[in-house]
């Protein structure tokens, strides 16, 4: 055993820590769902997820130190999401590896949550090749991205209003389906047929995302034709997602010398674009690398697995920083396999 | 209680625009309306009008982006919370204090936890008779504050950026 990272993670509505080895083995995953709390509102509440997170996250790292059959003493490391996310959630992760590792006098890394979204990657079967285009898709965030080593990203594109996540979310509301939306939306529009001609936003256009007047055209169609069969509505809508996510893949595959492409974040777990992404791999041989599905939502395995590449870059983190809610992806210049300068790490 | 009628996000966009002269430092504005109805939109012309260059997007999930142009402007979405008193979580009182202007995505549900002076607007689908890209844009100024300024805020909807401003006369009689 070379050594293992402890990783929390409480940046949104699950609280969860997982021991991995410094070969990206996961040791321990445990994740305390916060989701029969939330499914009652429709969303996340954060005033309940910071308060649960308080409840949980103590006992969270017991549970994944004792399944992993490890002290905190004997940890290389702990790591913890920093940010981005909900601050008061934050704030519990952050507090909460602080006192540890003061404790257990060990190194701290605090870890960007959309860095850990494109490690979890890594932690799937395919072995993540660089230059890797990323794509996150979850709910707060949609973005492309150049990734030429961990820790040098270039952010290739992003959404101008809503996330995929969140329109999923969004639509499944509209059509009473509950929280969250991707799973039952996908479960119903493999039942369905895409036959509404929901609007395809920005699809010949650059590698910018906009979600919202599709959300938009769900609910002008939806209010009007009350008879729609929601299994026809969530067909169309997710069939006009994916279009939409695959043309922004064909168009920034073209760009030369990716040797791999990642999907990553809980929209990475919907079979529709699992199904759809290996219509790309086989067009353009291209290898795809996919997080195991229990990993493509929040966990901490995947922040454990960021921090390993970035403790052996940076170091550790002096204990005086923050949780940061806006927190953005470290952006690097386009040199392609140079060392990215690591901000606030030291 | 001014109300314009839109027939794309790009005209919401623009009424915002035409208001946004009159926003001052600790300004509250308080967005209702249906998924889809146009808030975030009218939040994006409003930021465009203040000078905000960066990308204003659904703070749905992130709760609070902030932005800075001619003022600071904080984007709240309260979408997700159940109970008013969560809207603690955000510290909106420091933030009106922070010599912003403050724009609350459903905020009609935090009504109870909110100072009384705001200006609220309320955005409504419009007919079924009418295109389905139609909103009406309700405002309403509340407190001392707003109700001193309702006559500059009949002139800016008025004479604003919009190619074809209506008034209507009261909620809900519009849309027949």
């Amino acid at each position: 055993m070379s050594g293992l990272i402890l990783g929390i993670e409480t940046s949104c509505d699950d609280t969860g820590a997982a021991v991995v080895s410094e070969d990206l083995e996961i040791v321990s995953n445990v994740v305390a769902r916060q989701l029969e709390v939330h499914a009652r509102y429709g969303g996340i509440v954060p005033e309940i997820a910071s308060r649960v997170h308080v409840s949980e996250v103590m006992p969270t790292v017991a549970r994944a130190l004792a399944e992993a059959g490890v002290r905190g003493e004997d940890l290389a490391a702990l790591a913890v999401t920093r940010g981005p996310g909900l601050i008061g959630s934050l704030l519990v992760g952050v507090s909460a590896a602080k006192a540890l590792a003061l404790a257990w006098d060990r190194p701290l890394v605090g870890v960007n949550h959309l860095e850990g979204h494109l490690a979890s990657a890594s932690l799937g079967a395919e072995t993540v090749a660089y230059p890797c285009l990323v794509l996150l898709v979850s709910g707060g965030h949609t973005l492309l991205a150049e990734v030429a080593a961990p820790g040098a990203y270039r952010v290739l594109g992003a959404t101008r209003d809503d996330s995929v996540g969140e329109a999923y979310d969004k639509v499944a509301r509209l059509l009473g389906l509950g929280f969250p939306g991707g799973p039952v939306i996908d479960r119903l529009a493999l039942q369905g047929t895409d036959r509404l001609g929901f609007p395809r936003p920005m699809l010949h256009e650059g590698l910018d995302f906009s979600f919202s007047g599709l959300k938009s055209a769900v609910v002008n169609l939806v209010r009007r034709e009350a008879e729609l069969p929601v299994e026809d509505v969530a067909a169309s809508f997710a069939a006009a997602v994916m279009d939409v996510l695959l043309a922004k893949l064909d168009r920034a595959l073209q760009r030369p010398g990716f040797r791999s492409l990642a999907v990553v974040g809980g929209v990475a777990a919907s079979p529709i674009l699992r199904q759809r992404l290996e219509e790309i791999r086989q067009r353009r041989g291209i290898q795809v690398c996919l997080p195991p599905i229990a990993l493509a939502t929040d966990n901490a395995a995947m922040i454990a697995a960021a921090a390993w590449p970035q403790l052996r870059r940076d170091g550790a983190n002096a204990l005086d920083f923050g949780a940061d809610a806006g927190l953005t992806l470290p952006e690097a210049g386009p040199t392609p396999g140079g060392a990215a300068p690591a901000p606030g790490a030291r | 209680m001014p109300t314009v009628r839109t027939t794309s996000a790009a005209e919401t966009r623009q009424v915002a625009a035409a208001l946004e002269p009159l926003l001052g430092a600790g300004d509250l504005l308080v967005l209702s309306g249906d998924l889809g109805a146009g808030k975030t939109a009218f939040v994006q012309g409003l930021a465009a009008a203040l000078g905000v260059t960066g990308r204003v997007t659904s703070p749905t999930f992130t709760l609070a982006h902030t932005y800075q142009g001619r003022l600071r402007l904080h984007h709240l979405d309260v979408y997700r919370f159940a109970d008013p008193s969560e809207v603690l979580d955000l510290d909106l009182p420091e933030l009106l204090a922070d010599d912003a202007v403050t724009a609350v995505e459903w905020g009609e549900t935090v009504l109870s936890e909110l100072p009384g002076d705001f200006l609220r607007l309320e955005i409504r689908f419009g007919g079924p008779e009418e295109s389905p890209d139609v909103r009406w844009l309700d405002f309403e100024p509340q407190g001392a504050g707003w109700r001193a300024r309702a006559a500059a805020l009949e002139a800016a909807l008025e004479g604003g950026a919009l190619p074809a401003p209506r008034r209507g006369a009261a909620a809900g009689s519009e849309t027949g």
